[in-house]
């Protein structure tokens, strides 16, 4: 305690206690002994795993589980190789003021409710919508199309929503590259593949998996983009969540499969940072 | 891949459509939005009926714009009130918590540390049914000790405020440190040694260092909590906030006043952004 | 026999700004050739021409004999050691040395064999598996050396490589560097501001000043016949005087000063004549200093006056001495045999110097 006093330490210190004890870990762990109440009757519960075991012999919901899983990491793939050389175009070759002007228009689009973006392919994808009309217009369909309520339109949606989270982490670890060492990989004989390869991507591996941790809890988590462009149907599994809490008032239930959600997230999480030998400090701080 | 590594004509020449097909990716559906806003119909979509302010200012029935939408204005008022709080909460937080992980090294520090980070990495929806549990089990707790019903903890605006607070306060956390690493000490030890208290020090030079820093995490924060709908949806009573009441019309079929409402939203939120980001080129 | 290297004519505009104005050299194989400057005089532009990253305005650029001037960077017999190294981080050293190989699509052993032969020839065995950052300043700089060294370029091209070393290791690095130079046998192109690194390295050197080449020649030629006040200036220390030329008789001349001090000196064959403007170089070391005035008669010009300061720096020190009519300060060295060690301010002291020491320019020449 080389500097303050400590009274000022443990005024500092409260807020932060107070909020993660309360907030973030009395309640989550609340929420694990919830999950394993059984109700056996009206007020009486008995702690068993009843909930797990429900949720892990119904088909239909281990099925969304893995669906929601796999659809999430492809949605965290295909933004990152979007991203990849928009972020590269505007981190090494617009640069100057260019660059400073695409980047904000990268943004600007996701200071705005991700309501008002689903909303916008809503009105572009829908039976009656703008891409429908283009089509017949351009004589590629007889009828109105329906692009709504299936999977693609759900993936638009999803990596349409996530891109910012990708493109501002690329950005930064490849503005932090010197271009002499993108000089010296060529000077030594190096092509555009082999730099790429050995340079570039190994440089910016830390905003990659930043990137795409993020764009994964956010795809996982998502209940916007999969419910309104989804469908009823879409076999979410945060839907299966809201239903389970506010619908069926079932929250021993619900309260299982949000501890499952939390578990699959920490997993992959975790996964991901050890293959690349990262910290989760260095990825998120 | 750089200006000065010649590449062949072609191959930029596809990067460069590419590029442009991104953004035209990205303004598209903003676009749409934008422009049914004015669509003299009651349906967003073609055909264009003409052109119309009546989903912004008309007063009457089947077309009542937004200025006249008592539900709607009130939704806003309510986002802007649960922002605005969200917002300096998180930054005062955000400052200690700073000030607590740059200053002191103590037992634990790595931990906490990692704990702030967590809510970065849980999924919006399970913050919010973690906090939903909790808060009603301690409102029953209540119940059964000591008869009292306390109605602050069944869903509603303050645990809206909590569960926003409960991950923003991350961001504003990041975002303020990076700041004050950047600080140097010896700034702080030079107004010491003039004659300044400790806390003068901090009050007189820390604190306006930190100034941009401090405003830009409580323009996000108002930002992020302004949009939030995750953690909103599963902890919301019966004053809903905009993006809730938004979805609830949104899900009974949409008209044009969702269009203009959002038209309205991004002009607000590109300003608020923009003035930050020129703000922030200014210091 | 061809020239490693040869540029002709070359110009590179920005815009309106020419940063290289119509430079032509040649450089012979296996020689160590400096292009020295100011920063801003634009020998970064040369040296990125050479090596690829931008393309001249006009002009041709011929390694071996051959215009490389429609070859991309990746295809051309140079490398280059950059300013800052440019040493990949995310890889390990013997990786680092290796990359250029591994372009050329070399079996793996032949790589390995080569990278640890590198190593060796730099004096660092057995650190390929160590990373950049855990290398020291010097090393790294060998390193980057090496890393270009495996390639057996036709020319080797420096970036100012020591500017970011201190001063004792930069030092070192210079004899290293020709050490390397010798034993690789490879042309050396090295640009730098620092004149002590020329002079020492060099086995020709180009002054440069906007844009263009002042004067290329040995070390000994810039220091002691410099074609130019501007070569004068830049290379080594002088003392610097104006004033006006009274007199020209064959190769010798006489000027006074601004303040008022008459000059003898040699017109060293540059067209000078009486009434001109002109500048007056001469060198601290080309100044004897002594207490007794009869020790200075072999020189044609003489001086009384007063030590105003006394600047000590080892083998390296000076004296002001201000002279007693024209109230002017001469910087003068001072011999560390032993005699001067009880030298005081305000002592009464005669410089003296021979008139062909003293190097003039009319102004305006530079």
């Amino acid at each position: 305690m080389q500097s303050g006093t400590r009274l000022g330490f443990y005024l500092l210190l409260t807020p932060l206690v107070l909020w993660l004890a309360l907030l973030i870990v009395i309640p989550h762990i609340d929420m694990f002994l919830v999950s394993l109440r059984e109700r056996v009757g009206v007020r009486q519960y008995e702690t068993s795993f009843a909930n797990y075991l429900t949720f892990f012999t119904e088909p239909l919901y281990i099925w969304t589980f893995v669906r929601t899983a796999v659809m999430s990491v492809l949605a965290t793939i295909i933004t990152l190789l979007i991203a990849f050389p928009v972020s590269l175009y505007i981190a090494k070759i617009a640069r100057g003021r260019l660059g400073q002007v695409l980047f904000v228009l990268c943004l600007i689009p996701f200071y705005v409710s991700e309501l008002v973006r689903t909303f916008g392919w809503m009105i572009l994808l829908r039976e009656t919508g703008l891409v429908s009309n283009l089509l017949q217009w351009a004589g590629l369909a007889d009828q109105p199309v329906e692009m709504l309520y299936n999977d693609a339109a759900i993936m638009i949606g999803l990596v349409y929503t996530s891109m910012l989270f990708m493109v501002v982490p690329l950005v930064t670890t490849l503005e932090s590259l010197d271009d002499s060492v993108i000089e010296a990989g060529y000077d030594l004989g190096g092509n555009g593949f082999s730099v790429l390869r050995e340079i570039i991507i190994p440089h910016a591996a830390p905003g990659i998996v930043s990137g795409s941790i993020v764009v994964f809890m956010l795809s996982l988590g998502n209940y916007l983009t999969p419910t309104i462009l989804g469908g009823k149907d879409s076999l979410w599994f945060t839907e299966m969540i809201y239903n389970q809490f506010i619908v069926r008032f079932n929250w021993e239930l619900g309260a299982a499969f949000g501890f499952m959600l939390l578990i699959l997230s920490s997993l992959i999480v975790w996964g991901m940072l050890k293959l690349t030998r990262q910290s989760l400090e260095e990825t998120m701080g | 891949m750089i200006p000065t590594i010649p590449q062949p004509r072609a191959l930029r020449i596809v990067y460069g459509t590419y590029i442009a097909l991104f953004f035209l990716y990205l303004a598209l559906p903003l676009t749409v939005v934008a422009v049914f806003a004015f669509n003299d119909s009651q349906f967003p979509s073609l055909p264009w009926e003409g052109f119309t302010w009546n989903w912004f200012f008309g007063d009457s029935r089947p077309m009542i714009g937004v200025f006249h939408e008592r539900p709607i204005i009130r939704a806003v008022g309510t986002s802007a009130f649960v922002a605005g709080i969200v917002g300096l909460l998180s930054v005062a937080v955000g400052t200690s918590n700073a000030f607590l992980f740059n200053r002191y090294n103590f037992r634990g520090k790595g931990l906490l540390y990692v704990l702030m980070l967590l809510p970065l990495v849980i999924p919006g929806i399970v913050l919010g049914i973690s906090i939903l549990v909790f808060s009603s089990t301690v409102a029953n707790g209540m119940w059964d000790i000591a008869k009292m019903d306390i109605q602050a903890l069944r869903p509603g605006l303050l645990l809206v405020i909590l569960g926003q607070f409960s991950f923003i306060a991350t961001i504003a956390t990041l975002v303020i440190s990076a700041r004050l690493q950047k600080f140097d000490r010896s700034l702080e030890e030079a107004a010491l040694n003039l004659g300044a208290s400790r806390l003068t020090a901090v009050r007189t030079i820390t604190i306006p260092f930190l100034m941009p820093a401090m405003i830009g995490a409580l323009v996000v924060a108002f930002l992020m909590s302004f949009e939030n709908f995750n953690t909103t949806l599963m902890l919301v009573g019966s004053d809903a906030p905009l993006t809730i009441a938004m979805f609830d019309r949104l899900k009974e079929g949409s008209t044009p006043l969702l269009n203009a409402v959002s038209l309205l939203l991004m002009l607000g939120s590109s300003l608020l952004a923009l003035s930050l980001i020129l703000f922030q080129r200014r210091k | 026999m061809t020239p490693d290297l040869e540029c002709k004519g070359l110009t590179k505009r920005f815009g309106d700004f020419t940063a290289v104005d119509d430079v032509s050299f040649s450089v012979p194989a296996g020689s160590f050739f400096s292009i020295l400057g100011p920063s801003g005089c634009g020998k970064t532009t040369i040296m990125r021409m050479i090596a690829g990253f931008q393309d001249p305005t006009s002009g041709d650029i011929e390694i071996k004999g051959k215009s490389v001037l429609n070859a991309p960077p990746n295809k051309r017999p140079v490398n280059m050691v950059f300013q800052h190294l440019a040493l990949f981080p995310m890889m390990n050293i013997a990786d680092n040395i290796g990359y250029g190989l591994r372009r050329k699509k070399l079996p793996k052993d032949q790589i390995a064999r080569k990278v640890d032969e590198a190593l060796d020839r730099i004096g660092l065995p057995g650190i390929g598996n160590r990373k950049v950052d855990e290398l020291s300043g010097g090393q790294k700089q060998r390193v980057a050396i090496a890393r270009c060294m495996v390639m057996e370029p036709d020319v080797l091209l420096l970036d100012e490589p020591l500017g970011a070393l201190d001063l004792k290791l930069r030092e070192h690095m210079k004899i290293e560097l020709k050490a390397l130079q010798t034993a690789f046998d490879t042309t050396f192109i090295y640009i730098t501001h620092d004149q002590s690194e020329a002079l020492v390295m060099s086995d020709q050197i180009a002054v440069m000043n906007e844009g263009r080449f002042e004067q290329t020649g040995t070390g000994r030629d810039l220091y002691y016949r410099p074609d130019s006040a501007f070569v004068a200036a830049f290379v080594g220390e002088s003392n610097r005087w104006r004033g006006k030329i009274e007199r020209v008789q064959g190769n010798e001349m006489e000027m006074r000063t601004d303040t008022g001090m008459l000059m003898r000196g040699a017109t060293h064959g540059r067209s000078l004549s009486a009434g001109d403007s002109a500048d007056i170089f001469v060198r601290p070391e080309a100044i004897r200093v002594t207490r007794d005035a009869t020790e200075l008669e072999q020189f044609d010009n003489r001086i009384t006056g007063r030590v105003t300061s006394l600047l000590f720096n080892g083998a390296a020190s000076r004296i002001l001495v201000r002279d007693a009519t024209a109230n002017e300060e001469i910087e003068v060295n001072l011999p560390q045999s032993g005699e001067y060690a009880s030298l005081a301010r305000g002592d009464e002291v005669h410089i003296g110097w021979s008139g062909a020491q003293g190097n003039c320019f009319p102004v305006g020449a530079d």
